[in-house]
């Protein structure tokens, strides 16, 4: 533990370090460096718990109101700290590139970053609860500070009010949530809220306020409205950590919160459900119509996490079901995503950065042909988008099949309520899966494919090997937990078991989670997993008909099919490029399709390849368009663009939020921000008191 | 002591009556010598060194030092008088009789047997009118001032109250305002420099909130 908090500590100091230099390179290097050993040395007790150690709760002597000052590392925690310890000296080291040509100081930016960093990783340890909310804001206020990077451009500074507006109302939530649970546990500290003994009303009060808080963080849909608009204004890497990253604590939070409550009602899991597939295909729904780049991954990202929360909530729906199946392939299916969404997310934000930094364009429309002049770029994009999409053997799919697989296992015919579950799980995961899908084809084909849509794409060039290497790790890592399917499926497993944990009993846990016997059956690609010290016994291992052991191996199995046909087609590439060619070979543009004088603008823009499908969801997308068809015998220049504002945004909260402003304008008669005025209500206040206090005395 | 406590109302008195800064700050500093000489009156039957201390302090920082530095300040702005106060001078006057009336009700009705009644009263008179200069004086000079003045009165309710009152919060408080009042100087010389001016109510210019100023909210 103390070497955690150590690594928690290293990232700071090495930041404040790094704030009086003036020289940009070294400050580069000097504040990765502690992100770098930070996270080395926090991996060691994590790669230890996940490795089936427990780490004992450590309690500080110093104590805080409301409870010890202690720091805890069980499964969960473990868990979600791989993301941060994997993208976050990742996403450093492509900074260094990224903004080696800044002109401004670098200090703020890069002390921010390592508290970022730090803060992330101690909320995943804090054991209490103010500890938790005062590292939580921590958190928040140095993204805030890494958002307005660029702060001289209005819509940055538009970008980073709106995100801390959006941050602060979540805590406000979070801040009301542990002081009724404070209260009734008497204590603040993690251990004594799980023993609170709640009423089922007041837990359910408390999931719901759970739900706004942390939902706000992880971009839940109504409350995602901070992500689009944060996002595209950050430096990308920071992007790449926010939105691959960040985000996650919200929905660690949850989860958290969930071991703290008690038994799950029926009612929160389906809440959870219904929130998941709204997010997922209403962000999926909103990133089609986005023309920027970056945006358009903002929206993915409410989308991903969408699946995430569809997984978490079949498996409370397990929890409260007693189904096993549910709670180990539905939670673990969405516990695997956070890791997996991490790391193809802080890819494409990684490759979309790249596309930034070569093409100074975010816009869709102008860029093309980029696979040509970025080769790196695009293989990584391509590795990461097919992730996203959910298709094998990438590590996307794999959690997706999880989910899918926790839906239709779960299904039982006596019991319509599981049914209904697997048809919302198996149509809403079908219909994000396959809209990701068409909208990446778009993203990559609009961007790398076809030809340059204006000067600045034909003159892109490829970035250097500081901003190459990270992607390609990251590209690297997708494929890995692809093809390591089931040893992934075994990592997550001690965070299921935490979650999990909380309505059974010790002697029913032994047959909800078959720890033991995932990992069992002889596959090739498991056979060195299974070989490992379990700490569980093996009188746990499950039979292998068993759901959760059929799915490890079905994966397996499908993994190891689709590796092989992406060899085959790699070789079959490969061959073909070295065999002596039957003709000689001639270079045409892309899209040429035959005309004698084809122009760049002839191609497919990205709002033309989305508009089927944006036409599906016109309803909630509220696209606008703007110009329209030429028309007469002699058409004079016409003009059309569409442009999707984000309609949470429109008609949720700007007309709620004017609303509060109109109630609260008589407030600023007494507020006007003038020095005497306060003055006299000091003074007033403090005559009146002397004269109460003297008049009381007769 | 009866002579002190009648001489303080009179310098407050002077002080919401007259509109040149060099007057008031030399009023300001004979509040200072006043207050110097209370404890060591007060006293003066069983005077010993940490009285004596305590005055001989009092007035090295309020009777010279404050006063030097709010002199540097007046000279180096070029500021001479107060002009155009929220309220007048005149209707200042009245509003100070008004004061005095709520500071003798109030030191009447606090009902402290051996406390002398003049000298409460006219400490809480300081407090009040250096309440009441704050809040109607534009210069933040003056107000500056007027926060010393308020001070005064504190100290006065203090010594009034009891004369062991510790040695060391009073020399501490004594450092306090000292640094306050020095704070307050470097603040207003660079406001100065960078405004061109020391009032205070056109403070607002900083504020970020006028910057997406609603419509109808008034632009100051």
């Amino acid at each position: 533990m103390e070497l955690f908090i150590l690594g928690c500590v290293i990232p700071v100091v090495l930041g404040l370090g790094v704030l009086p230099i003036r020289r940009a390179q070294t400050a580069l290097w000097v504040a990765t460096l502690g992100v770098w050993l930070g996270c080395a040395c926090a991996a060691i007790p994590v790669v230890s718990v996940l490795t089936g150690h427990d780490l004992p709760l450590r309690q500080m002597a110093w104590n805080m109101p409301g409870g010890a000052l202690s720091f805890g590392l069980d499964g969960l925690s473990a868990f979600f700290c791989l993301p941060i310890l994997l993208v976050a000296p990742l996403a450093a080291l492509y900074g260094c590139a990224y903004l080696a040509h800044e002109k401004k100081r670098l200090g703020p930016v890069l002390f921010f970053y390592n508290v970022l960093t730090a803060s992330m990783l101690l909320l995943l340890v804090a054991r209490n609860g103010l500890l938790f909310l005062i590292v939580w804001e921590l958190m928040a206020v140095s993204s805030f500070f890494l958002v307005v990077f660029d702060d001289e451009k209005p819509h940055v500074r538009q970008a980073g009010w709106t995100y801390l507006v959006a941050t602060h109302i979540g805590t406000a939530a979070l801040l009301v949530l542990f002081a009724i649970l404070g209260q009734q546990a008497g204590s603040l500290d993690f251990e004594a809220l799980a023993k609170a003994g709640l009423s089922p009303a007041l837990a359910s009060v408390l999931f719901v306020l759970a739900v706004i808080g942390f939902g706000t963080k992880a971009g839940f849909m109504p409350l995602h409205v901070w992500l689009p608009e944060a996002h595209p204004a950050a430096p990308s890497h920071v992007s790449a950590l926010m939105s691959g990253v960040m985000i996650k604590t919200g929905i660690y939070g949850l989860l958290r919160l969930l071991t703290l409550l008690g038994n799950p009602a029926p009612a929160w899991g389906w809440t959870l459900v219904v929130i998941g597939l709204v997010s997922g295909i209403l962000g999926v729904a909103f990133a089609l119509a986005q023309h920027d780049l970056k945006r358009l991954l903002a929206y993915h990202s409410v989308e991903n996490i969408g699946i995430i929360t569809l997984g978490i909530g079949a498996g409370l729906l397990g929890l409260t079901w007693q189904q096993p199946v549910l709670i180990v392939l539905g939670l673990g299916g969405g516990i695997l995503h956070v890791l997996n969404h991490a790391i193809f997310k802080s890819l494409l934000f990684l490759g979309a950065g790249a596309v930034v930094h070569s093409t100074g364009t975010r816009d869709i429309d102008r860029l093309g042909g980029l696979i040509k002049s970025m080769r790196w770029t695009a293989v990584t994009f391509v590795v990461a988008s097919a992730a996203i999409s959910g298709l094998p053997p990438f590590n996307g799919f794999v959690s997706e099949f999880l989910i899918y697989f926790a839906g239709f296992s779960g299904a039982r015919a006596d019991a319509p309520q599981t049914v209904v579950l697997a048809i919302g799980i198996a149509a809403g995961l079908a219909l994000i899966g396959g809209l990701a899908a068409a909208c990446f084809a778009k993203a990559f084909g609009i961007v790398f494919l076809g030809e340059p849509r204006s000067a600045q794409a034909a003159g892109a060039r490829e970035v250097g090997p500081a901003m190459r290497w990270p992607m390609a790790a990251l590209a690297l890592a997708c494929l890995g937990i692809g093809l390591l399917a089931p040893a992934a499926v075994q990592t997550v497993l001690p965070a299921v078991r935490v979650v999990g944990h909380v309505p059974v009993t010790a002697t029913q846990e032994a047959t909800v989670l078959p720890t033991g016997g995932i990992a069992k059956p002889g596959l090739a690609m498991a056979a060195t997993d299974s070989d490992e010290p379990s700490p569980r016994p093996a009188a746990l291992t499950m039979p292998p008909t068993e759901p959760t052991t059929l799915a490890v191996r079905s994966l397996a199995a499908i993994v190891r099919v689709s590796a092989g046909l992406l060899v085959l087609a790699v070789g079959l590439f490969v061959i073909r490029r070295h065999l002596p060619r039957g003709s000689e070979e001639v270079a045409t543009g892309t899209w040429d399709c035959g005309y004698a004088r084809p122009t760049a603008r002839m191609q497919y823009t990205a709002s033309s390849f989305a508009q089927p499908l944006t036409d599906l969801f016109r309803l909630v997308l509220g696209t606008r368009k703007h110009g329209g068809v030429p028309e007469g015998f002699f058409p004079p220049p016409a003009t059309f663009e569409t442009h999707t504002p984000d309609t949470a945004r429109e008609h949720l909260f700007a007309p709620l939020l004017r609303l509060i402003d109109r109630s609260l304008a008589p407030l600023r008669r007494v507020q006007r921000g003038r020095i005497h005025e306060y003055l006299l209500y000091i003074a007033i206040v403090l005559v009146l008191l002397l004269i109460w206090k003297a008049g009381g005395r007769s | 002591m009866t002579v002190i406590s009648v001489l303080l109302i009179l310098s407050c008195l002077l002080l919401l009556g007259s509109s040149r800064l060099h007057v008031a700050i030399r009023v300001v500093a004979a509040q200072g010598l006043l207050l110097g000489v209370l404890p060591i009156v007060r006293s003066a039957e069983n005077l010993h060194v940490a009285i004596l201390i305590l005055g001989l302090s009092t007035i090295v920082s309020k009777g010279i030092l404050l006063p030097w530095l709010m002199n540097t300040c007046l000279r180096l702005s070029g500021i001479r008088r107060e002009i155009e106060p929220f309220v007048g001078f005149g209707p200042s006057l009245l509003c100070g009789t008004a004061l005095l009336g709520l500071a003798v009700w109030i030191a009447v009705r606090l009902q402290l047997p051996q406390v002398p009644l003049i000298l409460l009263t006219s400490s809480f008179f300081a407090i009040l009118v250096g309440l009441f200069l704050m809040v109607t004086r534009r210069k933040a000079i003056t107000q500056s001032l007027a926060y010393l003045v308020m001070e005064n009165g504190v100290y006065g309710v203090g010594i009034s109250m009891s004369l062991d009152f510790p040695f060391l919060v009073e020399l501490g408080i004594l450092l306090d305002v000292f640094v306050g009042v020095f704070l307050m100087g470097n603040l207003l010389f660079h406001l100065d420099r960078e405004f061109e001016h020391l009032d205070a109510d056109k403070l607002t210019e900083l504020s970020d909130l006028s910057e997406p100023a609603p419509a109808g909210e008034e632009r100051v």
